[in-house]
Formats: C-alpha cells, structure tokens, sequence
C-alpha cells in the first residue's frame, strides 16, 4: 500500500500570506477591474458618439481597430491576471495560448471570402 | 527490440510524480475544456463576420436595434449591452476574491464572494431576458415582401423570429440568437456550478480537503464566460 497524494494540495498557493502580500493582490485586482471598467466606458462613449453613420469610411476602419485593440487588452487582462494564466508555468501558458493563432487564420479565409462573395452577388445581380 | 525504448536517457522521460505543467490534473483538464470551448465560440463569432460580409448591404445598424431601457422610452443606444457588460465583470471581480480567499482557506471570505457572484449571474440573466424580450417584441414594423403559403405577400413583420426581423437580414436575428443564447446557456451553467460549490463549501467540505481549488476551476469557469462577452459585446453590437 502506498500513500495516495492530494494533487491539488501538492500545487496549490501557500496558506499562509503576510498582511503586505494580501494587500499587494488586492491593489492588483483593485486596478484590473478600473482598468476594465474604464475601457468599457470608453467603448460606449465611442459606439455613442462615433457612429458608423457619422464618420466616414477612413475613421471608421480606425475605431474599428481601436475597438478590437481595446478587446484584445480587456480579454488579456482577463486570463492573464484574473484567471492567473500569468502565474502559472510557461509551458502551460503556451499550451493554452498558442491553439489561438489557428482563429487568427480561420478569420483571414472566412472574411477575405464573405467579401469576394457578396462582390460576385452585386455583379450577378446588376 | 524490447530494449530499444529503455536506450531513452531516464531524465528524459516523465515517469509521473511532478506534473510537468505544475498544475493539477483537474485544473489542467478545465484549461484544457476551456481552449476548446474557445474554439466554438471563435468559430461562430467567425461565422457571424462572414455573414456580415457577404450581407453588407442589409445588415442592421446594430445602435439603432438596441436602444432601449428598462423604465424609459429615451433613445439610449448601447447603454443597456453597456451595463450587462458591467454586471459581468463585476461579478467577475467578486469570483478573483473568492478564488484570493480560497487561496488563504478563509471560508467565511469564500461564502461571502461566491454569493455575490452567483447573484451577479442571475442578474446579468435577467438583464438577457429582459433584452430578448425587448428584441422578440419589436416597434412599430416594417412592411417586407416574404414567403406566405407559397406566395411572396407585403406583411407587416413585427420584432424578430427565426424566419422574419424587422431589424434587417434574417441571419442577424439568427446570429443574435444564437450566439447570445449559447453564450447565456454558459452563463446559467455557470451559475448553477457556482452554487453547487457555494453549497459545498458552506457544508466545510473544502475545509476538510484542506484546500480550495474547486473554487478556483468554477472560477476559471466563470472567468472564461466574462471573456466571452468581452468578445461579444465587441464583435455583435459594436462593430
């Protein structure tokens, strides 16, 4: 008989924190969840007051990377620090992240096709 | 030949002990079911780019769809997906201090922001419903020529179902439904994960394992269902 071994007792946090570390967390999450609110609040003000309509083409196609730059900020913030994928080891970070980078092909075909397509459409049909 | 395989230098093979990951089989499994959770979601927040692409023409404005607000009829576009989206990362928020007090083993502090946070789901819930509701219903109409019994006819369509919207093409109420709708299924699982460990902590039994990790794999959970709406709230309503 050998001993059975409580995985996630083996990898968990220490138990133990001095009042400075819990304080130092607590900052942290204090200033991810500004950060996230105010980039919210930006995204609003923008979709407001900067509507498609209002501007033209050139400006728009520049918010619209604005907005995607802000999204991609937000969800980094989310997994790296409230889902601490920023704490764990390099080899899980890559694991988990690294898949990604097929969805960045997968929007190039579907979008480059969805325009070709709705061209041959209006040419079909004037 | 047999021996062949045992020629391997033995510190180049992982012969259990020490996760390589250093997590533990559960919490690496939930990364693991998360990446592929993220694959359906990327593949249809995809499917909606290319259908907005292909029907550039009849897409929506979609600030001009969702304008509404509980208690008023002011034109306030946006502000209602604005705030749902607030309520989400609050309760996101409330889910960190619960993992954060999981990691001291300090229960009363795991109760307390576990509670918040299953209420947060169930308002953002609400908030789903109601706007579901807001966007079945519909305004005034429009009149579109459609198929009726084998005959095109000009009918009035009235807010949005599967076949007809008054919003514009028909696959963006489908998209709304859909992806709103999957991701609000994730949501309610969520809620129901966390008050089942909710429940299992106020019972001490994390207390008698000595740790606090299922709090933090429903919480890696919840985490992921933010993201999402991080993602859609960018890519279906303001883009």
């Amino acid at each position: 008989m050998h001993e059975v071994q409580d995985q996630s007792l083996q990898y968990s946090h220490p138990h133990t924190r001095t009042p400075e570390e819990s304080k130092a967390v607590r900052k942290k999450i204090l200033l991810v969840t500004l950060l996230l609110s105010v980039i919210t609040v930006v995204e609003i003000l923008i979709g407001i007051y900067f509507s498609k309509t209002h501007v033209g083409p050139g400006t728009w196609t520049l918010i619209k990377w604005f907005y995607i730059i802000l999204t991609l900020v937000k969800a980094g913030y989310i997994v790296l620090v409230f889902m601490h994928l920023g704490d764990e080891q390099k080899n899980l970070r890559t694991t988990v992240l690294l898949p990604m980078v097929l969805v960045i092909y997968l929007i190039f075909i579907a979008l480059f096709e969805g325009e070709e397509l709705l061209q041959y459409v209006q040419e079909f049909m004037k | 030949m047999a021996q062949a395989t045992l020629d391997i230098p033995a510190n180049k093979i992982w012969g259990g002990g020490t996760s390589p990951f250093g997590a533990s089989y559960g919490k690496l499994m939930m990364w693991f079911f998360l990446l592929s959770d993220a694959f359906t979601f990327s593949t249809l927040l995809v499917a909606l780019g290319y259908a907005r692409h292909v029907h550039a023409d009849s897409w929506p404005l979609v600030e001009k769809v969702f304008h509404h607000f509980p208690f008023t009829h002011a034109h306030l576009p946006l502000l209602y997906v604005g705030l749902m989206t607030f309520i989400l990362i609050i309760s996101s928020v409330t889910m960190v201090l619960a993992v954060d007090a999981g990691h001291t083993n300090n229960k009363k502090g795991v109760l307390f922001w576990l509670g918040l946070t299953v209420v947060g789901g169930i308002v953002f819930l609400g908030s789903q419903a109601w706007e579901w509701y807001t966007f079945i219903v519909g305004g005034d109409g429009v009149m579109k020529s459609i198929l009726v019994d084998g005959q095109v006819k000009e009918v009035l369509v009235q807010g949005a179902n599967l076949q007809n919207n008054e919003y514009g093409h028909t696959l963006f109420a489908n998209f709304f439904f859909f992806i709103t709708g999957f991701h609000g299924f994730h949501v309610f699982s969520g809620v129901v994960i966390n008050a089942i460990v909710l429940y299992q902590a106020s019972q001490g039994i994390y207390e008698k394992r000595g740790h606090y990790e299922m709090v933090e794999k429903a919480g890696l959970y919840w985490h992921f269902v933010d993201l999402v709406w991080v993602f859609v709230f960018t890519f279906f309503y303001l883009l």
